[in-house]
């Protein structure tokens, strides 16, 4: 990778749940601008581990460096004022809310005390337009929107508030495919700004076309690193299931 | 503004019907339009409607308080027994509305940090302020015959009874903060999702106080309009009435799930149910019915508003 600081770099991550050993010295890196692609089975670890980036979970053992520095994260709060914002596969909105209601949700402008609801939905409709997102009324409760547009809402707030670090949880699960494609296309908006992008998917196919490195867990290790195209979709589904790196002359298994 | 959107709808339903329901009834009795009846209508509205803006609020959170009438009470005998000791008039409403809204505290401190559901919790206070407002009085209602509460209770001020300045006054600041604030913004995004309030940093737990600080602080704000009305404090004062502001606010279309509905609906929901006590009083109807017909206009209120939303 060009940037030699990584956004992210997570080392020797260990976590168990009492008895059960989730994570053992799993490691990941991120950088500026890139899709990550991180993959395993179910159990295989890789939901731990972007929890304890979230600040959704904490580690047993490890450290985390943003830019380079040692981190706590211990609450999702402390996660946001790193640049590190979630993306959840069931959509984290509340439905009885407008957009602009949403993207400020726990951060509202305000005077006094008293909502900035015309400044916010300027700022919202600015957001919005930003990332190519057409939404006819901003006035509309996002429970009355399709699936894509409300998956377009959460990425449009996660982003909103200078985020570095975006974790997208398998963000076009519950979408259709017109609608993943959209959620892609604004991902690549996204990664054009710099910003760094984990992608979390089960859909192999999405994944091989979409990030520019991969790195798979099994039974909580780190199987390999590599760049996606260094390998066949055949190869990846393999190294899923079996958790044996498949040699290459470039790519170092371990991370 | 969102006003003018889906928000708009329940408030011009049920005012609808309101205005509908007081042609009815001024059509079927020439008493029912009169200055005398309406001012009677205001006075019997005002308790209720003040503890409905309360209401609406906690249950637009997705809660509940059922405590309501307990701390009127109580806030109430607080107000009489410092009267009793000739305690200054000003001194002992202060000191009656920081005890309902202590109540109201105790109430959010269980609900959160015991995570314990509101129906129990607030079930919990309506049982132990009943029985303070019983255990400071000994069971006998003190007299309050302080010009004061005099005036609050009978004295009108340009044409019109005190207590509906007490009302209008209320309903006015509760609209604002819940309409136009952040906490009022909060209050609707727990009421929505509280676990997606949660994610997004939303204080959950002290927005989730404040509430039923708010409910506490209006009970004892109703406990001062009803001291004025009785020149009295009985311990028993209020019961069953944490039900009627249930019921106004439901009336009012303010959905029981949480998240939807305005506060105001609640004052128009409170003013039908007292237009129809009222109404069938003055038809000579026995107030056995009212009690039937009220219950049957909750359950018809409710299902409307399922028939609007599923279209």
């Amino acid at each position: 990778m060009p940037d030699p600081t990584p956004l992210v770099e997570m080392r020797h991550i260990s976590k168990h749940f009492g008895g059960l050993q989730a994570l053992t010295d799993a490691q990941l890196e991120l950088y500026p601008g890139e899709v990550l692609g991180v993959l395993g089975h179910n159990g295989a670890g890789k939901s731990t581990l972007i929890k304890i980036l979230a600040g959704a979970e904490t580690a047993s053992e490890g450290v985390i460096f943003v830019e380079g520095h040692e981190v706590h994260i211990n609450d999702p709060n402390d996660a946001r004022v790193y640049g590190i914002e979630t993306i959840y596969q069931e959509l984290a909105l509340c439905g009885n809310l407008n957009a602009p209601a949403n993207l400020y949700m726990g951060r509202e402008l305000h005077k006094w005390g008293f909502l900035r609801k015309n400044a916010m939905k300027a700022e919202a409709t600015k957001a919005l337009s930003r990332l190519n997102i057409r939404i006819q009324s901003l006035d509309v409760e996002v429970e009355s929107m399709s699936g894509g547009q409300r998956q377009a809402v959460s990425i449009s707030r996660a982003v909103h508030f200078d985020t570095k670090i975006l974790i997208m949880d398998e963000p076009t699960a519950a979408l259709g495919m017109e609608e993943s494609k959209m959620v892609m296309e604004l991902t690549v908006e996204l990664k054009k700004q710099g910003i760094g992008i984990i992608w979390i998917s089960h859909d192999i196919h999405e994944v091989f076309n979409f990030t520019d490195r991969i790195t798979i867990l099994h039974g909580g290790k780190n199987v390999v690193t590599a760049p996606t195209k260094e390998f066949t979709q055949d190869e990846i589904v393999s190294m899923i299931i079996s958790g044996i790196p498949v040699e290459r002359g470039t790519s170092a298994a371990g991370g | 503004m969102q006003i003018a959107g889906i928000k708009s709808q329940p408030l011009v339903w049920i005012l609808l019907v309101a205005v509908l329901l007081a042609i009815v009834l001024s059509f079927l009795s020439p008493f029912f339009m009169t200055v005398g009846n309406m001012t009677n209508l205001s006075k019997q509205v005002s308790i209720v409607a003040i503890l409905a803006a309360g209401q609406a609020v906690v249950i637009i959170s997705g809660g509940i308080d059922l405590s309501v009438g307990s701390i009127l009470a109580l806030s109430a005998v607080v107000i009489g027994a410092l009267i009793q000791v000739d305690v200054d008039p000003f001194f002992a409403t202060l000191a009656g509305l920081a005890t309902g809204t202590l109540a109201g505290f105790v109430n959010g401190f269980v609900i959160t940090r015991g995570n314990i559901p509101p129906f129990i919790a607030t079930l919990g206070m309506l049982g132990i302020a009943r029985g303070l407002a019983l255990v400071i009085t000994k069971g006998v209602s003190y007299q309050v015959l302080v010009p004061f509460f005099l005036y609050i209770g009978n004295a009108k001020f340009l044409g019109l009874p005190i207590p509906l300045y007490f009302v209008v006054v209320t309903f006015l600041v509760v609209s604002v903060m819940l309409h136009m604030t952040v906490f009022g913004r909060h209050v609707y995004a727990i009421g929505g999702d509280e676990r997606v309030a949660r994610l997004e940093g939303i204080p959950v737990d002290r927005q989730k106080v404040k509430i039923y600080m708010l409910s506490g602080f209006l009970a004892a704000l109703a406990a001062v309009v009803m001291t004025g009305r009785l020149a009295a404090t009985p311990p028993s004062v209020a019961q069953g009435i944490e039900l009627q502001a249930i019921a106004a606010v439901i009336i009012g279309g303010v959905s029981f799930v949480g998240g939807r509905g305005i506060v105001l609906t609640a004052l128009i929901g409170a003013l039908i149910m007292a237009m129809i006590t009222n109404g069938l009083n003055i038809l000579g109807i026995s107030s056995f019915y009212q009690q039937v017909l009220i219950g049957f206009v909750i359950i018809v209120a409710v299902w409307l508003d399922n028939l609007k939303s599923r279209k």
